[in-house]
């Protein structure tokens, strides 16, 4: 909405209303400036860093899954094409790692199992009550369709996780809450996930705090958008093809209208 | 321009088929041969664009019906089950979202160039008004089709709207609240609303499909009005719809497409509020409840209203004052290319919608509800003051003799 609001406001600067800019971007809801971040999967030809994934996976299993549900994914979609691509087995080996509850079982009872890739990933919490109840009140949100569903997406959940900061001097914390320059109000119940070191990478790149959040959040916006890459594809060819099609389409109209226009010349001609 | 019937039946079958039910007549006499105004520009290929939209919008929205779950536990994640598990439901799902806002722009388009045409003029009167009747079903559609997703802004959405009745309540005491909850079939907006809101979003369109056949025999009936709003005089002002109109309709139907194309497949999610991503959480208002784009015109005036009852009257009043256009414009001609002082008017109504629109996005306080409270003025007065007052005092300049001498006058100056 920020953005036809943007579309808006450029429409009307051209007839040049002077409308009033007393109420700053921030007073109006939208919380603080989010800077935009290079990302692979920029449109119209991007991907994503399947390395880039692998990691934020790993970034999110180890950090962000301690508390955050991700109900809308699945381990076997870590294999499908457009997203991480973990190996088949991998993702099998990924979701063995969790314990996933399973029942009633013959006796009438609930059970626990390691997991098999068509489970949803393990939800650390069994409801709300107890996300909040671990939170200090807060409930950590589920984190499925995150990057669509704040304003910036990724760029947002990368200034999120580096905009950890001291208060400054004239603003007072409420009891629990943490400083954050990104997060509209600037105080947020989630104290600083990352730091240095905390996820081993085994790729080489480096371990340090702006990698894990780059890398987290490009994880989370394959995770909220698992078609991209199929739908920039697809795109991309459904494009050249309309262009085509409006020049043909183009110049059969013309072709088919020259027959009129030759007749006004006749007419003009003998008038 | 109801015409003779030109169709000859050439073969056993359309021989046959022509004494019983003679669907190749209509086709040929309505379709193929209809005569149409020589000298429509593309602002005439918007009904094309219309139908093939409305033709999207059936088509995607039955296959999503498909798969969609009208439950309040279950509706947010079955849309995302479409996005993720259905094949091609991204596709589905993306073109039946963005495709609402290419039928509003188009329908916008459309209706402005009725209104800058004088197309509303007798004696196309009804032609106009079934057009606004599906405006309004377009737009009742959409709010019910937005409500679905059951996001945080679908459901305040919906909690917003359905409680505008209860300012009956100032007019019946009871009345707005007993209203509101037979909307809602309980008493908050809850699993109830949402199933009928699903039926009644899959039972409209249909409706709009009907008044469109409608609204297409109220336009055979005079034939097309064209950018000089002067009368069909001779054959000669005229070209058989097909193949002049289907090609070039065809054209700006592909290029059409072209910017559809764009918003689909590289920004679905532009035009959408991103709170709608979140579930719906009866709990929890969002700070800043807004529609999507092509109701913040609207939901402008509403704000700008400082009374809730007058608010909801001014609301539907925008909507509303459109049928009577026929008989508040008493200029004599129909096209504002001929008018040099409603011309200004006019555009400045464009630019005061589009105004609206960006006002109706911001927070109703300060200079933006000063603003919005101006044009919501001129909204109204444009209807009912200046377009009874302009059509009385100005002098229109000198329209061409007929469609074809403008044409010519068009193509190449002195012959």
């Amino acid at each position: 909405m920020r953005n036809v609001s943007k579309l808006f406001a450029a429409i009307l600067a051209v007839s040049a209303t002077a409308l009033p800019s007393a109420a700053s971007a921030e007073d109006a809801g939208h919380g603080p400036a989010i800077e935009a971040q290079e990302w692979s999967f920029a449109p119209p030809f991007g991907q994503f860093d399947r390395a880039q994934l692998q990691r934020g996976y790993k970034v999110y299993q180890f950090v962000c899954a301690n508390c955050h549900s991700m109900n809308l994914l699945s381990y076997r979609n870590l294999a499908q094409p457009g997203g991480p691509q973990f190996s088949e087995k991998a993702a099998a080996t990924l979701a063995a790692q969790a314990q996933i509850a399973d029942g009633p079982d013959d006796t009438g009872k609930m059970f626990q199992r390691p997991g098999r890739p068509s489970d949803r990933f393990r939800a650390p919490y069994a409801n709300d009550q107890a996300a909040r109840a671990a939170n200090g009140g807060a409930l950590p949100p589920d984190l499925s369709v995150m990057a669509k569903a704040r304003p910036g997406g990724p760029d947002y959940i990368y200034a999120l996780l580096t905009g950890y900061e001291e208060a400054p001097a004239d603003v007072t914390m409420s009891k629990g809450m943490h400083y954050n320059s990104a997060f509209p109000g600037h105080q947020i119940a989630m104290p600083n996930p990352l730091a240095e070191g905390v996820v081993e990478y085994t790729d080489g790149t480096e371990p340090n705090l702006n990698n894990y959040a780059k890398d987290v959040s490009a994880f989370l916006m394959w995770a909220a958008e698992p078609t991209l890459e199929a739908r920039y594809r697809l795109g991309a060819r459904i494009m050249i093809f309309l262009l085509v099609f409006a020049v043909i389409m183009y110049l059969a109209k013309k072709a088919v209208w020259a027959r009129v226009h030759k007749r006004d010349h006749a007419a003009k001609n003998a008038a | 321009m109801a015409h003779e019937s030109t169709y000859k039946p050439s073969t056993g079958i359309e021989r046959w088929l022509d004494s019983r039910l003679p669907i190749p007549r209509l086709m040929n006499d309505q379709f193929m041969v209809f005569p149409t105004p020589r000298n429509l520009n593309y602002w005439w290929t918007f009904g094309a664009i219309l139908t093939f939209m409305l033709g999207v919008q059936i088509v995607t929205g039955i296959v999503l019906a498909m798969h969609y779950q009208p439950t309040t536990e279950g509706a947010f994640e079955s849309v995302e089950r479409i996005m993720r598990d259905v094949n091609w439901g991204w596709l589905l799902r993306y073109a039946h979202a963005v495709g609402a806002s290419m039928f509003f722009l188009a329908a916008f388009v459309h209706t402005f160039r009725g209104l800058y045409y004088g197309s509303y003029k007798a004696p196309r009167e009804i032609l106009w008004m079934l057009g606004v009747l599906i405006l309004f079903l377009m737009i009742a559609t959409a709010f019910m089709g937005y409500s679905l997703v059951w996001g945080q802004m679908s459901f305040w959405a919906v909690t917003v709207i359905t409680n505008l009745f209860s300012s009956l309540d100032s007019v019946v005491p009871g009345l707005g609240t007993t209203l509101v909850q037979w909307i809602w079939g309980g008493f908050s907006v809850g699993e109830p609303t949402l199933n009928r809101l699903f039926a009644l979003h899959y039972l409209f369109p249909f409706v709009i499909a009907g008044v469109v056949i409608l609204h297409i025999w109220a336009l055979h009936i005079p034939g097309s009005n064209n950018p000089t709003g002067v009368d069909v005089k001779t054959p000669s002002d005229t070209l058989p719809f097909h193949p002049y109109y289907t090609i070039k309709d065809g054209f700006a139907v592909v290029v059409f497409c072209i910017v559809f194309g764009v918003l689909l497949f590289y920004a679905p999610n532009w035009l959408g509020h991103t709170d709608n991503y979140i579930p719906a959480n009866p709990l929890q208002t969002p700070p800043h409840i807004v529609p999507e784009w092509y109701f913040l015109p609207f939901y402008a005036i509403l704000r700008a209203i400082p009374d809730k009852l007058f608010g909801v009257i001014g609301l539907m009043g925008a909507i509303i004052v459109l049928f009577f256009i026929p008989w508040l414009d008493t200029s004599r001609i129909r096209s504002v290319s001929y008018r040099p002082i409603f011309k200004w008017f006019f555009w400045l109504f464009v630019i005061c919608c589009l105004a609206l629109g960006y006002l109706g996005s911001q927070a109703p306080e300060g200079w933006y509800l000063f603003f919005g409270r101006v044009f919501t003025i001129y909204y109204f007065a444009f209807f009912l003051i200046i377009m009874p007052v302009v059509g009385l005092i100005e002098r229109p300049k000198r329209l061409p003799g007929s469609i074809t001498e403008s044409v010519l006058a068009k193509h190449g100056g002195a012959a």
